[in-house]
């Protein structure tokens, strides 16, 4: 059992000033009262197993940790006297000849030093972002902007030959119009195109439509129009991409990341795909193209799906998720395949930085801690 | 020829004569210690040895001499211990074995008595004979594997029809029986397949010659046999008049289908017929390919009525027929008599050994995937345990974690720091598995592999240079394990300073150990590479994974400096890899055929001595529904060995991955298991001291019950727990056997109690397994839970006390310090026994082994008693030379349950508790 000197004060939550010795105890829950002299006592009363905060009597109790130093901590009752040492504080095994040593000073320092910096990393980074942004939102609407332009020249570019094509299929037509109702002069041939076509045509003389245009005429229109349409489509597409609340990740639009591994070259072109390439040399490999935003249900755009990449042998399509966090520059940091043709790739990006809210209430925390001391 | 008599100590033999072909075999019958028979029928004279299996058995069984009580030219009567007789006719030859007046077997009675002589090949009359008699055994293979597509195209001597079978029973010399020589034979041309042979684009070019071995038992009285693993079939065995035998021939199969009698990765010729009169063990020592046919009442009734007067109706009753053929070696057959199904438990382990005490992780979890990818990795799914409050023990690395599928090596892209990574693991008090096979990669940088070579450790191909097929690492070599200087070897390179990077928490795999070989025939060895001593390896194939299980235990054991237990899995296995370690069922599909399928052949394997296996928990191939999955963790709780594993191809499967409500199931699940730890153990123990199975089909427990003798889809853990796992999806119930017409059980659950002798119905949830305590037994228990078994050490005790109708108790409990070997040489361990009787509770030194003298401060924090219906006044604590103590308690009438409160004594003293 617990040593009597521990009994009060192992494992009890300061804040919770329900352990009072000179009554019964009455579980948490409120399902039973026991002695006060079974609290602690190395045996679970309680169902919730609120009467055994400082032992591991209880399979769904917690440890209370203060961890001066650092942050106070809730462990389960399964990890109390385990003889590992998990509070920084040692608490937690007082009774099982594992010998800790206390490290909250020490991971205070760090978490200190590790959160001012991702303070200062979220900070600049948000700068980065509000400056990226509208640079990005910038450079995106010109960029699209001489797309389109282009775009329309090379259309008229290419309107003008069907333009000639058509136009000239008009003169034609006319010319048979003209024929018919008044010239001598007509060739046997422009009569019997006349006589065909009358006979295809109940109306004739009321709305003689223009006959089909030959098959040069059609192709020019068909193949040049046609594509001119996708890009439209894509243009549209790219238009529509959701990139971010205020269009904070279209910096990213347009550019490449890449990670080395020892054996691979992975790169992430944003909202477009992801590629392996052996560094050894050989071909590439798609790890997936641009799929959507996952869990976007809180608006927050942290994971991105890539999908459709190589198919596997006897298996599935390769894919990728990639999880983004806040970072000073744009960089990818690890790419692992959990499971077979299963990708996840870690990013940073200036564009998931917040406001230095974070920093201040951590900084506050810290002081706190050390003010206990 | 009875006249060639002669009795020892060691044997009783007598020379048999073929009188076809004039060839001389040598018949020894041996009485051995704790009612056992063994036959042996060896060449008098012989061109070259044949092999002789013995590494597999514990020692020279231990003989005694067997007494003439009468002979006669054509009879010979032999006297034995326990009222065993032994009858030998001459013509035609046969023997019979009398236990207790009465014929419990019969050998050769269907005269298929097969001993294909050694010889050269030639041409003269008696080679001719010889020959049509020796083209038996590609006869039968081509008959037993007719209709399998794999074989139908390719073997050349083929008989399709049953009665092609029919045709080739009665073209097997019947010794002494027919005397008249049939001139067709005499003149009939060498068939093929007699001295080569072809499968698919493989050659055997059988140098030696037909060699193979065969012998009838006629078991009467018998209707249900069990065992001769490993098959995914049944486990109460099928007769095979309508399809093939069943066949022991270890290989690497690729998704193996379910309800065949085909053979998968390990061999345990040892088959045990029972019935509600008596158990009875056959076990045929013979380690080269293997057929067992299994008919029912079919042959042998006129014989019968020819059979000694005192012989009661032998003729009337049910029979089995049991036939082995193997394609060399020699006949050595071993006739457990029992009479109890525990007596032929102790019989078979006298002869083959007992399970290797495990050590306490290694009956914990286990966590594998082909593959933790790297060290970051391992330690995210360590880490995700703890996250999740949820029990492992080990984390295992398949062949991804090699530097090109070199064992021994690690992969230095993703595991350039082993070792921390192990620290990393062991400060979880936690332990790690790496995969070894049995092939090296060709590779002359390899040294491993470089040594093996140019010490001449590697199989042989036909013409004496090293053989070389296909595995994992591309071309690969295989060892010579048959050979104990390589074993030897193989040992030394576990040393940490030669197996860099590992740590004292590491352990080990062997897979593919049949051995696999992608380009071979059937995707194993030629039979006719050589091993050390000139054997070929069709001589010795079924023990390949035997001896290399052998060789990786003696390097855990030297590295150790033989004070640890060694932790070993193997996938292949022969009669007697118990003494080894583990085994598994291979790689499984995650299908619910294939959960199904577990439980029988777990049981099956259990049986036959290997009580640590298990089966890949979620299978192996294909992704399970997270429904399938949470049944498998289910059932795995409660199978021996409980591992997860699964193939690359698959989807991340980590309990955490479906959602809180099912790690919610999977921890109950991990938690009952860990909880029941003490009693897994104390079980183990039981099979480590006396052959006893782990998990036990319900006939063990219950051998007079016929109820029980088809069951298989629910058995016993030890002597107290009842499992009935859910096979099926979306099932909301299943209907229990309860076996036993004076039992009682009791729901562990909800303590609700059944009366046993019938089948119940019992409803299921999602997060239900149907487990029932047996009234009259104790089971100890640690109730809370922790991260790992080691972490549970120091953790205090629960009895659970479930009374039967005479409000009666009695269990036991294991202790040491559940990792040395220090139980087996200093004595330090702990039986210790309970008996509830009286309203009285008894903790006493356990008198069934001598008393050891390990210490613990243990102690016991709670008592639960279900049963109980008395009302009680008070409940003491008397200890020797203490003042009686009143403990705490609580009652709940409505389930007659009552719980006392932390009696706070050590489990290793000497208590009692008085219920008043």
């Amino acid at each position: 059992g617990l040593p009597s000197t521990l009994r009060m004060t192992v494992g009890w939550q300061l804040e919770r000033p329900l352990y009072d010795e000179t009554k019964n105890f009455t579980c948490l829950d409120g399902s039973k009262s026991i002695p006060f002299d079974q609290v602690n006592d190395d045996y679970c009363d309680c169902p919730d197993g609120t009467d055994e905060p400082g032992t591991a009597a209880c399979p769904n109790g917690f440890f209370h940790c203060t961890n001066a130093g650092f942050r106070p901590q809730n462990i389960h009752s399964s990890l109390v006297n385990d003889g590992i040492c998990d509070c920084c504080d040692t608490t937690d095994e007082y009774n099982s000849g594992v010998i800790c040593e206390n490290s909250c000073k020490e991971l205070g320092r760090k978490e200190h030093e590790l959160l001012a910096k991702q303070a200062e990393v979220a900070a600049e980074g948000f700068k980065l972002k509000a400056t990226r942004k509208l640079v990005g939102l910038r450079e995106a609407k010109k960029d699209w902007e001489i797309k389109v332009s282009k775009l329309q020249t090379f259309k008229e570019e290419t309107e003008v030959p069907e333009k000639e094509a058509k136009e000239k299929h008009r003169q034609e037509w006319e010319g048979i119009l003209l024929c018919s109702l008044s010239s001598p002069s007509c060739t046997l041939h422009v009569v019997a195109f006349v006589l065909v076509f009358l006979r295809k045509t109940k109306k004739p003389e009321e709305d003689r439509e223009m006959p089909p245009y030959d098959e040069a005429t059609q192709a020019l229109i068909d193949g040049k129009t046609f594509s001119i349409k996708i890009m439209i489509v894509d243009l549209e597409k790219e238009l529509s991409l959701d990139l971010g609340r205020n269009g904070e990740f279209a910096y990213m639009y347009g550019k490449c990341f890449e990670m080395t591994t020892p054996e691979y070259i992975y790169r992430i072109c944003p909202f477009n795909k992801i590629v392996q390439k052996p560094k050894s040399g050989g071909t590439e490999t798609s790890l997936g193209s641009w799929g959507m935003w996952v869990d976007l249900g809180s608006n927050n755009y942290s994971q991105m799906k890539y999908d459709h990449g190589t198919a596997c042998w006897q298996g599935p399509s390769r894919s990728t998720l990639v999880k983004l966090t806040c970072g000073r520059e744009t960089v990818v940091t690890s790419t692992v395949e959990p499971s077979r043709c299963e990708y996840a790739m870690e990013m940073q990006t200036p564009a998931l930085c917040q406001e230095s809210r974070l920093q201040k209430q951590h900084g506050d925390e810290w002081q706190q801690a050390h003010s206990e001391l | 020829m009875l006249d060639t008599l002669e009795i020892s100590q060691a044997a009783t033999s007598l020379n048999l004569l073929h009188e076809k072909t004039q060839v001389l075999l040598k018949l020894e019958i041996c009485g051995l210690e704790d009612n056992t028979v063994r036959f042996r029928i060896t060449e008098l004279e012989t061109r070259r040895p044949r092999f002789e299996a013995s590494d597999v058995l514990v020692g020279s069984p231990r003989t005694y001499r067997l007494s003439v009580e009468k002979q006669t030219t054509e009879e010979l009567m032999l006297l034995g211990r326990d009222s065993l007789r032994i009858s030998v006719s001459a013509h035609p030859f046969r023997i019979d074995v009398l236990s207790g007046g009465e014929l419990v077997t019969s050998v050769n009675a269907r005269g298929l008595l097969l001993f294909e002589h050694s010889r050269t090949r030639g041409n003269t009359l008696t080679e001719r004979v010889s020959s049509t008699v020796g083209s038996m055994w590609t006869k039968l293979k081509a008959v037993f594997t007719s209709g399998k597509e794999e074989t139908a195209s390719e073997e050349k001597t083929q008989d399709e029809s049953p009665e092609g079978e029919e045709k080739a029973h009665e073209e097997e010399p019947d010794l002494g029986t027919d005397e008249k020589e049939n001139q067709e034979e005499m003149t009939e041309e060498e068939e093929e397949g007699t001295w080569e042979e072809s499968f698919k684009s493989h050659h055997d070019s059988k140098p030696y010659g037909p060699m193979s071995v065969g012998l009838d038992f006629s078991l009467p009285g018998f209707e249900d046999v069990y065992g001769i693993p490993e098959h995914a079939d049944s486990f109460r065995l099928r007769t095979t008049s309508s399809g093939d035998p069943y066949r022991l021939y270890n290989l690497d199969v690729f998704q193996y289908e379910l309800e065949n009698p085909m053979a998968l990765y390990g061999s345990v010729p040892y088959l045990v017929a029972h019935s509600p009169e008596r158990t009875l063990g056959l076990f045929w020592l013979n380690p080269t390919e293997t057929w067992i046919d299994i008919a029912s009442n079919t042959a042998g009734k006129t014989v019968f009525g020819k059979m000694l007067d005192f012989v009661r109706s032998a003729n009337e009753g049910p029979q089995m027929d049991v036939r082995w053929m193997s394609e060399s070696g020699i006949v050595d057959a071993f006739l457990l008599l029992g009479p109890l199904p525990t007596d032929v438990f102790r019989q078979y382990a006298a002869l083959a050994g007992t399970q290797a005490l495990p050590p306490l992780f290694a009956l914990a979890y286990h966590q594998s995937r082909w593959n933790y990818n790297d060290e970051d990795d391992v330690l995210a799914v360590d880490a995700g345990f703890d996250k999740h409050n949820l029990p492992m023990d080990v984390i295992w690395l398949d062949i991804e974690h090699t530097d090109g599928k070199r064992y021994f090596t690690w992969d230095s892209n993703k595991f350039p720091n082993p070792a921390d990574m192990q620290n990393h693991i062991a400060g979880k008090r936690r332990k790690m598995v790496t995969i070894v096979d049995p092939h090296l990669k060709v590779d002359s940088s390899y040294s491993v592999y470089n040594e093996a070579y140019s010490r001449g450790y590697l199989v042989k191909n036909k013409g004496g240079g090293d053989y070389e097929g296909w595995c994992w690492p591309g071309s690969a070599a295989y060892l010579d394990f048959l050979n104990p200087e390589v074993r030897d070897w193989y040992a030394s390179k576990f040393a940490y300073d030669s197996y860099l990077g590992s740590t004292d928490i590491l352990f080990t795999w062997n897979d593919m150990n049949e051995p696999s070989v992608f380009n071979g025939p059937e995707v194993t060895l030629h039979k006719d590479a050589l091993h050390h001593g000139g054997w070929e390896h069709r001589d010795v194939h079924n023990l390949y994974g035997f001896y290399q299980q052998w060789g990786t235990v003696g390097g855990q054991l030297r590295r150790s400096g033989g004070n640890e237990r060694p932790f070993v899995l193997a996938r292949a296995f022969f009669a007697g890899s118990q003494r080894f370690g583990a085994v598994w069922t291979g790689d499984n599909l995650g299908e619910w055929s294939h959960l199904k399928a577990s439980i029988s052949m777990v049981l099956s394997l259990n049986l036959c001595g290997l009580s640590f296996s298990g089966a890949d928990i979620g299978g192996f191939f294909k992704n399970p529904s997270t429904e399938l999955l949470v049944r498998w963790y289910q059932a795995g709780a409660y199978q021996p060995l409980f591992r997860a594993h699964a193939h690359i191809d698959t989807a991340r499967r980590e309990p955490w991955i479906f959602g809180s409500d099912t790690t919610a199931l999977v921890r109950t699940a991990l938690r009952e298991r860990y909880a029941l730890l003490p009693y897994w153990y104390t079980v183990f123990y039981w099979a480590y001291r006396s052959g006893m199975p782990v998990m036990r089909a319900l006939w063990i427990e219950f051998p007079k019950e016929e109820q029980t003798f088809m069951i298989e889809d629910e058995y016993m853990i030890g002597n107290a727990l009842l499992v009935h796992p859910v096979t099926e999806a979306a099932s909301r119930g299943v209907n229990v056997y309860l076996p036993g017409a004076h039992e009682v059980w009791y729901d562990v659950h909800t303590q609700k109690k059944y009366s046993g002798g019938q089948e119940i119905y019992y409803p299921v949830k999602l997060s239900t397994i149907p487990v029932f305590q047996r009234g009259g037994t104790i089971i100890p228990r640690k109730d809370r839970p922790r991260r790992s078994s080691a972490c549970m050490s120091a953790d205090p005790y629960t009895l659970y006390i479930a009374l039967d109708d005479q409000k009666s108790a009695e269990g036991e409990l294991y202790m040491d310090d559940e990792h040395s070997f220090n139980f087996e040489k200093q004595n330090e361990y702990q039986l210790r026994h309970f008996l509830f009787k009286g309203g009285t509770l008894k903790a006493s030194v356990s008198s069934h082994i001598p008393p050891g003298k390990y210490s613990s401060t243990e102690w016991l924090e709670r008592i639960v008693i279900v049963g109980i219906a008395q009302p009680m006044m008070s409940v003491l604590l008397k200890q020797p030379g203490s003042q009686d103590a009143p403990l705490a308690y609580e009652y709940t009438p409505e389930l007659s349950s009552l719980i006392v409160r932390r009696p706070g004594v050590r489990l290793t003293a000497e208590w009692t508790i008085v219920i008043r």
